[in-house]
């Protein structure tokens, strides 16, 4: 360890605006693309699955019109 | 000799391989990052002039690294789309914008936090710094130009034109620091022969660099699926996954309800 305490580490030698803010914005957007990269991975299969059924409901009214004529 | 890569052309290899891969790269990156981070603010020495501050080189150095690496990755594969029509090779191209565009922000404002207490100023419009930011405009032009076509066979051919074009810029950022006079500092870890770095300070940052390595290619694999998923919807095997993955889903789930309905 380079710091004598805990208060010390964090003060990181008087540059501890620098520095966090740095470590922090970089882990923040690191963890927003990751984020938003699973989100819409899950999104988008709940889409296929809609998309299928609506595909499903428009056959399906369609053989009912047929069937009625 | 590079027949073993054609079966991957095909969508579900592709999506295969980045389920395989994915588990992987989440562990190493959460790893690397971890060891890499801790041991370069609390373990790694000071330095000598800048004190605590210089610290912020264990996330500036892998990212502005890594933000050209994926570049030429992306620019790669937007050749091999161009040179043999792999729809992959775009869909690949597209994945690896998102992430190389993050890289160059990071890149830019570590610099930016860096450069305020070391040299007095957040920006200056200097060699490294421009050429750095017009890369992040190069990514967000390859992303930009892709959403603009419906087509995205056409959008990835635009696109791409667009990512090899900008390769140009790769090299000015890598050799500015010598072509012209600059604020910013030389190289430090690309001369391997002789690193003016001492080793207990570039052991964390060589550990970073793979860490942010391993996180890059983890989000690709995600993003590569997002992009076969979006692009192969009406497809029977993406419709089967889609589906699998929604029943297995808790209860509740309104896409899971109408799905039972339905059935």
């Amino acid at each position: 360890m380079q710091f004598e305490s805990f208060a010390d580490f964090l003060n990181m030698g008087g540059y501890a605006f620098y520095v966090w803010l740095s470590f922090g914005v970089t882990f923040l957007a690191m963890g927003i693309i990751a984020i938003q990269s699973f989100s819409k991975h899950r999104d988008l299969l709940k889409q296929v699955v809609v998309e299928k059924e609506r595909k499903a409901r428009i056959k399906k009214a369609r053989q009912q019109q047929q069937d009625n004529t | 000799m590079w027949k073993w890569l054609h079966p991957y052309a095909k969508t579900e290899r592709a999506y295969q391989l980045c389920l395989t891969l994915q588990p992987w790269f989440w562990v190493g990156a959460l790893a690397c990052l971890s060891v890499g981070t801790v041991w370069g603010l609390a373990f790694a020495p000071q330095d000598y002039q800048q004190g605590d501050s210089f610290r912020i080189i264990y996330i500036h150095v892998p990212s502005a690294i890594l933000s050209m690496g994926t570049y030429v990755a992306m620019a790669i594969a937007a050749l091999v789309g161009m040179v043999w029509q792999w729809r992959t090779a775009y869909m690949s191209m597209i994945a690896m914008a998102p992430i190389g565009a993050v890289m160059t922000f990071i890149a830019l404002f570590t610099g930016a936090a860096w450069g305020k207490p070391m040299w007095g100023a957040w920006w200056v419009w200097d060699a490294r710094l421009t050429s750095e930011l017009i890369l992040l405009f190069l990514y967000m032009g390859v992303i930009a130009l892709y959403g603009a076509f419906e087509d995205k066979q056409q959008a990835g051919k635009a696109a791409g034109v667009m990512a090899l074009v900008g390769v140009v810029n790769i090299p000015i950022i890598h050799y500015s620091v010598e072509w012209w006079n600059t604020l910013h500092q030389g190289a430090t870890i690309s001369k391997f022969d002789n690193p003016s770095i001492a080793p207990e300070m570039l052991w964390p940052l060589l550990i970073n660099l793979l860490g942010f390595a391993f996180f890059i290619g983890a989000v690709i694999t995600v993003r590569l699926r997002n992009e076969i998923v979006l692009r192969e919807m009406h497809r029977p095997w993406v419709q089967a996954l889609a589906m699998n993955k929604a029943l297995n889903q808790q209860p509740g789930d309104a896409a899971t309800a109408s799905l039972k309905e339905g059935s």
